[in-house]
């Protein structure tokens, strides 16, 4: 074997090397908090490390047998990815301290989870999609679950699981359809075998990408397949739920691209249709729904599902620009749910945390910063210009109007302004409403991550910040979509 | 007769079928639950060697081993949750799984 495969797969190894080392190290050190901080800060090196592993590479190489592809598009997403994973672990320490769950095990699911996702990413094959894919599952049903005597958490585990593992079904029940009607797992000789004229009414091809488009949509939570999402979001310890809105949701969005524009091109007409569906339900659920909400943690799970929704109408656009629009709004949203949760991790009160919207009311006349931090995100989650927020509607927006999609961008608009009520209204809790009791003073790291996120959706507007997403995510985007 | 690609991939069709309907309208327990999925899984199975078999291609028995073997972890992170689950609640049955409204 050729020594440059394994320089290919740098990220991934040093990954999964680091994840067995961190678990020995676990379990051979004595006392339960210490190791339990040493091992997450260990695992936050080791993320970087994977991270300008990442950077480091270049070209475009595709090993084992077609199944494993590295390009500018696996590079972009999986830097996005580890940063993201980084910055949860980051926030866990205060928190997980305080429940009594600082321990070692979690940061190594973590990374477990993340080696699954640049694996989902890079994904070129049916088998690897499949097995990327559950590495990634399997670790976060773990971690759903991990305040183990709180019977939330574990119910959140269990709903997370039975959902999961159902969507696993039937994304494999696709993957064996399709695998049927074209002979092959690879995503190349599928789209080969999919461009045949005979292929455009084959019952076998269409059951198998309608199957694995609803495993997918699971797994992004998009209407119809999110009702897990609440429960889980809600259920799951608060770290853990900024984690799962990030990162996982980025690299099932990444394998939803390159699935639909490498693997089926050549039916294009039948997955947008769908994609169009997924897209309109995920806007008008996730705004008409949050808007009765009073936990936080659910409005921002109902946040997530409609921007699930918008970030779809690039795909629906299925063009470079449309695809560049994807990977932008996932770098923003990312940006912005990590500081919303930072802030939600930030809400406590004589040492207990809490997570209702009332608990916000009159912030601003006890903690100015907070408070205007959390202003900030939500304006840019409602799309407000010259917010980030804005930019990555208008690079999904843009594209889809230029491919004639009217209906969907109009729906697109009005959803996102109802969805501004939900979040203009925390602003006005926060700014307007009597002061409740003020929050105990933020942690340094959770405030780090708050006042981080909401430097990049301020600064967004900037050549040298936006400018640079924006190029990088068009360079990424054009080696997936040949020009038409 | 005999018996070719079509009776395979209706019997898939159908174990498929009556796991989603398991984990569905059932009402009793999570174990079933758990049964259902594995049924589901199984019969991926069956249609991936059932296609191997009649395309003469290998990957899908490869794909098949592949599914065992991740079947097998997945069923048991879904027991030791169920068993976490069970500590707290005292109970394994559906309709107490509803701390939370969805």
């Amino acid at each position: 074997m050729d020594s440059s495969v394994l320089y290919v797969i740098l990220p991934e190894l040093i990954l999964a090397l680091g994840a067995i080392s961190l678990l020995m190290i676990g379990v051979f050190s004595p006392n339960g908090e210490t190791s339990g901080r040493n091992v997450t800060w260990l695992a936050i090196a080791v993320l970087v490390a994977a991270a300008v592993a990442v950077f480091e590479g270049s070209g475009s190489s595709t090993i084992f047998g077609g199944a494993f592809v590295s390009d500018s598009f696996t590079r972009f997403l999986k830097i996005v990815i580890l940063i993201g994973a980084a910055l949860t672990l980051l926030m866990t320490f205060d928190s997980f301290s305080r429940a009594k769950l600082l321990l070692f095990e979690y940061p190594v699911l973590v990374l477990l989870a993340t080696l699954g996702m640049l694996m989902m990413v890079s994904a070129n094959d049916l088998i690897a999609l499949y097995l990327g894919l559950e590495l990634q599952s399997l670790a976060l049903y773990v971690v759903a679950a991990f305040k183990r005597d709180d019977v939330k958490s574990s119910e959140a585990g269990l709903k997370y699981f039975v959902l999961g593992a159902l969507s696993s079904g039937m994304l494999l029940y696709g993957a064996s359809m399709l695998y049927g009607v074209t002979g092959s797992t690879s995503y190349a000789t599928i789209a080969a075998a999919a461009k045949m004229p005979e292929m455009a009414t084959n019952i076998g091809l269409t059951f198998g990408l309608v199957f694995v488009l609803v495993g997918l949509a699971f797994k992004v939570a998009a209407v119809p397949f999110h009702m897990w999402t609440p429960d889980v979001y809600q259920g799951a310890p608060t770290p853990v739920t900024a984690f799962f809105a990030g990162a996982p949701k980025i690299a099932a969005m990444a394998l939803l691209l390159r699935f639909t524009q490498a693997a089926l091109p050549g039916v294009s007409s039948q997955w947008e249709q769908i994609i169009i569906f997924v897209s309109i339900a995920s806007m008008a659920l996730g705004s008409f729904a949050a808007i009765g909400q009073t936990n936080i943690k659910r409005l921002l799970a109902y946040s997530s599902i409609g921007n699930v929704g918008f970030a779809l109408i690039g795909l629906a656009a299925n063009n470079t620009e449309g695809t560049a629009g994807v990977l932008i709004y996932l770098v923003i949203y990312v940006a912005m749910t990590l500081g919303a949760f930072a802030c939600v991790l930030a809400m406590q009160r004589n040492g207990r945390f809490v997570e209702s919207i009332s608990d916000l009311s009159g912030l601003a006349k006890t903690n100015l910063t907070f408070a205007t931090i959390l202003a900030v995100l939500m304006f840019s989650l409602a799309g407000i210009p010259p917010l980030a927020g804005f930019w990555a509607k208008w690079y999904v927006f843009l594209p889809a109007i230029k491919a004639g999609l009217y209906p969907l961008s109009v729906i697109g608009v009005v959803t996102s302004v109802v969805g501004a009520y939900y979040y203009l209204r925390v602003v006005k809790i926060m700014f307007f409403d009597e002061p409740a009791e003020g929050f105990s003073p933020t942690e340094g790291r959770t405030f780090a991550v708050m006042a981080l996120s909401a430097a990049f959706v301020v600064a967004f507007v900037l050549p040298f910040v936006g400018g640079t997403v924006v190029d990088a995510a068009t360079a990424a985007a054009s080696v997936l979509v040949p020009a038409h | 007769m005999t018996i070719g690609l079509g009776h395979y991939l209706v019997v898939a069709a159908c174990l498929f079928t009556l796991g989603i309907f398991g984990i569905f309208l059932n009402r009793k327990n999570v174990i079933v639950i758990l049964l259902s999925i594995e049924l589901m899984l199984l019969a991926v199975n069956i249609n991936l060697v059932a296609f191997s078999h009649f395309n003469g291609d290998l990957v899908g028995q490869v794909f098949a081993l592949f599914v065992l073997t991740v079947a097998a972890a997945e069923s048991a992170i879904g027991l030791a949750i169920m068993v976490v689950y069970f500590r707290n609640r005292g109970s394994i049955a559906v309709e107490d799984i509803n701390m939370m409204k969805g």
